[in-house]
């Protein structure tokens, strides 16, 4: 392992993860619910009276947010080397595994760790290891 | 009870979550998978996201303590599961694997389509139709339960 000092990013890191974690702050305090992104969208495909609106302006706010940044400052760059095969790929294997498993990066991740739910934190070694295995496979081992 | 309120403090939520990812570098796949590859030139900034988004979320878990009532009346309503399950094992996996492949977990892809980002875009519908698979191999597990009770 060598750490790329130069993509190193501490303090943007750490200021957006406050962001995101008064976000979810926010939600439990005012919704009193867990701010986890995978089942918030998908309970949209079983809607159920009164469960809807809620789930579609989180979603909302989330699509509106590099709207609501393009106002004040220039968009962020962003940079996706995977084709569109992997693409479809990695989309079908998050939505089934996140609804599988309950959880992403923000429910179990995020909430769950802070929360410190032993099922979460179990939850969130496992994705982590499973995305590193493959990003080794990939770049190191089969050399895609 | 759910009021009208409800749906625009969600809103806010989600908006001030896509703007963290923004600003942390989350909504960035190429960042993502820089934090993955422990192997190669590894970007440990991630580590940092998680580490200020949870100190931040165990303050808010902590102020919530026992209530059953949120600050706006609404029930809390925290996942009750704790078993570590067949489920919970199989799918971190599945989802870990899909999240290697590209650097796209579902708060990003969400954002990444805001952006009007095309490969976003793609991302975004085929985690959708995932959703959609999840909730078939749901509705055909209920209703094998229903046949064969003794098997559920």
């Amino acid at each position: 392992m060598s750490i790329d000092w130069s993509a190193f990013t501490p303090v943007s890191a750490l200021v957006g993860g406050v962001v995101i974690g008064v976000a979810a702050g926010f939600f439990l305090l005012v919704n009193g619910r867990v701010a986890g992104i995978s089942g918030i969208l998908g309970g949209l495909l079983r809607p159920l009276t009164g469960d809807v609106a809620w789930r579609a302006a989180f979603v909302a706010g989330l699509v509106a947010a590099p709207l609501a940044w393009g106002v004040f400052a220039a968009l962020p760059r962003v940079q996706i080397d995977t084709g569109y095969a992997g693409l479809v790929a990695a989309g079908l294997l998050v939505g089934v595994g996140t609804r599988y498993g309950a959880g992403c990066t923000s429910g179990h991740g995020v909430c769950g760790i802070a929360r410190m739910s032993p099922r979460s934190i179990v939850a969130t070694l496992l994705f982590m290891i499973a995305g590193f295995a493959i990003v080794y496979l990939a770049r190191h081992a089969l050399g895609v | 009870m759910w009021r009208p309120v409800h749906a625009i403090t969600s809103f806010a939520a989600g908006l001030v979550f896509g703007i963290g990812l923004i600003v942390s570098g989350m909504a960035n796949p190429a960042k993502v998978l820089g934090f993955l590859d422990l192997a190669g030139a590894w970007d440990p900034s991630l580590a940092l996201v998680m580490a200020g988004a949870v100190s931040v979320g165990a303050l808010a878990f902590a102020l919530a303590g026992k209530r059953t009532r949120t600050l706006l009346g609404a029930p809390m309503l925290l996942p009750s599961a704790r078993a570590v399950d067949r489920r919970v094992v199989i799918g971190s996996l599945v989802f870990g694997l899909g999240w290697g492949l590209a650097g796209i977990c579902p708060g990003p892809a969400l954002v990444l389509a805001g952006l009007g980002s095309t490969k976003g875009f793609v991302f975004l519908a085929a985690m959708i139709a995932g959703n959609g698979v999840f909730e078939l191999l749901e509705k055909n597990r209920g209703s094998r339960a229903r046949l064969e009770p003794e098997r559920a």
